[in-house]
């Protein structure tokens, strides 16, 4: 966690102009009251989660410097927090990450393969994009899956028992509703009651 | 089949659901505990029942509980640790998602006792569809009058939030937990002082695993005594194990503490033997930062007695002969199994999530994870071998908090069952090339 990410490409000033939509702003209001007087940086967390979601799957320094506002917190506080959690991603990612666990009983029951077959099929290394923009293959260490081992996530959505098989059709799946603005995927706003 | 104390209500429909839950018994332990009993009797059938904490230490929560500063007029927190990462487990999040209710209850329960007014759920972030599962419990529980203002007429209040977390193992720690659910990284804070006198905003804290807390109403309504009877010596109650690996029927099953380790990894209702009728080669009982127990000791002791499912007996033995229950994530390994490559795994992962605060764990981790890679990979040295077994004892005590230990813990317990397979990847690179190596035996034969 300490060493991954400082090799990271930093996107700066991409998007001067982010803030959150009314609806959303509403949601984020609401889940800093939860926090007592004094102590909203208590939701920085849930936060950077949806304005990673709104802003295409990314934190950029723009992004990062309009939440430390929103929060009454320095930049520096959102950017230290923002690069040692392995779920915020500081690069662009394609529009379906997939993270495909390699510990333990993952590892051991097929785990190893899965990746090699996903890697064959989408014609892509470890932490890179397809050209279509569509996919980014990443490993992740444990998901708490272990007894549905091989297990993965896509943009948090969680998959089972993997074989060839199973990812052939989650991969065409997910190919045939990327366009499809009725398949969003569940979000983190929607999530908090 | 044992006694079902945590999962008896999760085969009926709906149970999800506030209603359905109601209406099987659900909440009684609201109202047994804020309509006839104090706060301080709650905290005393909680001792009774002798309940050791299930995220993996297993510290006696009722006296974790009653160390609690209540001499200040501070806020105080409960918190329920749902960060569940521990390699090899995956009962807390099981729990969550069918049986949301039984861990709200307990929550409130626990919250009543401690004199909380406000208690956090801090959930991995990789469990997202859990979130919503939750709040809604959560949502359904506070429109019933569960949660809110004056619950029940008793005058108490409670407030129950959901917070995630954004993948790391470390916040699992509590006080790297608390850290993080201040907004910060999740860095361990040095103890004292304890999360008991300043935790969260340095008010009085109490941080509690899913399964603990999920215990606590079933523990209400039948009373600490009951429950104690329950399981045997200090190991008390029920057990959620997660079992995972070579085994066919992998999954969560509650066990009676005191079952043998024999009969919950061959039972038919249990993980129902090794998968593919093979041999087992060994097993990791308490997720993966607990020593590693060759077959040989895995069912009998060193002292010949029958190994039992409980925190005793599997410590049976200490660190040479023994292992540790854990947070109950147990993985079985088959005869083809490499443990240099599984210790590999491991390392790798201890150094991925290794906070970067303390240099031994910092550095050491890492270091050992290259190592085993080389000699995974066919280029090892022979001296390497007590070179890991050095960096371990070097991590081993000298960090601010566990995660150190449990990164040296693996390391020198695979060395110490396991030397030959370790010597025989350095001796023979060309016969581990290919990743079907683990079965050393095998490939002796010409």
């Amino acid at each position: 966690m300490h060493n991954n990410q400082i090799q990271h490409k930093i996107h700066f000033r991409e998007n001067k102009e982010f803030h959150f939509r009314e609806e959303i702003m509403e949601k984020v209001k609401q889940i800093i009251s939860r926090y007592p007087e004094g102590k909203q940086k208590s939701a920085l967390l849930p936060i950077l989660h949806i304005a990673q979601e709104e802003n295409c799957g990314h934190l950029s320094v723009d992004v990062m410097d309009y939440v430390a506002q929103l929060l009454g917190i320095q930049s520096i506080e959102v950017y230290e927090v923002a690069t040692f959690y392995s779920q915020f991603y500081l690069e662009k990612q394609g529009k379906y990450v997939i993270e495909l666990c390699k510990t333990a009983s993952c590892a051991i029951c097929g785990g190893e393969d899965i990746l090699d077959f996903i890697k064959e099929k989408l014609n892509i290394q470890e932490g890179e994009t397809t050209d279509d923009k569509l996919f980014t293959l990443k490993t992740v260490e444990c998901l708490g899956g272990c007894g549905y081992a091989p297990v993965m996530q896509v943009n948090t959505e969680f998959y089972e028992f993997l074989d060839r098989q199973k990812i052939d059709s989650i991969i065409d799946e997910l190919r045939s509703k990327a366009n499809d603005e009725k398949a969003k995927a569940s979000t983190w706003a929607e999530k908090f009651c | 089949m044992g006694r079902k104390i945590l999962l008896d209500k999760i085969d009926i429909p709906g149970i999800l659901g506030f209603d359905v839950y109601r209406n099987n018994g659900g909440y009684s332990a609201v109202e047994k505990a804020l309509k006839t009993m104090s706060p301080d009797q709650v905290l005393d059938e909680v001792k009774k029942s002798g309940i050791r904490g299930r995220g993996g230490a297993g510290f006696p929560a009722g006296m974790k509980w009653s160390f609690l500063d209540r001499s200040t007029n501070n806020p105080r927190y409960l918190i329920c640790n749902a960060d569940e990462s521990e390699p090899g487990t995956f009962k807390d999040r099981y729990l969550m998602e069918k049986l949301p209710h039984l861990l709200i209850e307990g929550l409130i329960v626990s919250s009543y006792a401690l004199g909380a007014n406000t208690c956090f759920i801090y959930i991995r972030g990789e469990f997202k569809y859990l979130v919503g599962i939750l709040e809604k419990a959560i949502f359904e529980a506070r429109k019933n009058g569960f949660i809110g203002k004056n619950i029940l007429s008793s005058g108490y209040s409670l407030d129950i939030y959901v917070h995630p977390g954004a993948g790391a193992y470390i916040c699992g720690e509590e006080t790297a937990l608390i850290e993080s659910l201040e907004g910060k990284r999740g860095n361990p804070r040095i103890k004292p002082p304890f999360p008991a006198s300043k935790g969260l905003y340095q008010c009085p804290t109490v941080v509690n695993n899913v399964e603990t807390l999920a215990s606590i109403g079933p523990i209400i309504i039948m009373g600490g005594e009951e429950y104690a009877k329950i399981g045997t010596g200090k190991s008390t109650g029920t057990k959620l194990i997660s079992a995972s690996g070579h085994i066919n029927q992998p999954g969560v099953y509650e066990i009676e503490m005191g079952i043998s380790v024999e009969d919950f990894i061959y039972l038919d209702e249990y993980c129902g033997g090794i998968r593919g009728s093979k041999k087992l080669k060994a097993i990791v009982a308490g997720g993966s930062s607990v020593p590693v127990l060759p077959e040989n000791l895995v069912f009998k002791t060193a002292k010949n007695e029958t190994r039992l499912m409980t925190y005793e007996s599997l410590a049976e033995g200490g660190f040479e002969s023994g292992t540790m229950l854990g947070s109950g994530g147990l993985i079985v390994y088959d005869e083809d199994a490499c443990m240099v490559r599984n210790t590999w795994n491991f390392s790798r992962f201890y150094h991925h999530e290794s906070c970067g605060q303390c240099s031994p764990c910092r550095e050491g981790t890492g270091w050992m994870e290259k190592v085993l890679y080389r000699i995974e990979h066919g280029q090892g040295r022979i001296e390497d071998i007590d070179l890991l077994v050095n960096i371990s004892k070097n991590i081993e005590g000298n960090t601010i908090c566990p995660l150190g230990d449990a990164a040296a813990w693996p390391v020198a317990s695979a060395i110490r069952h396991f030397r030959e397979e370790f010597e025989f990847h350095v001796k023979h690179p060309e016969k581990i090339k290919n990743k079907d190596h683990g079965n050393i035996q095998k490939l002796f034969v010409p």
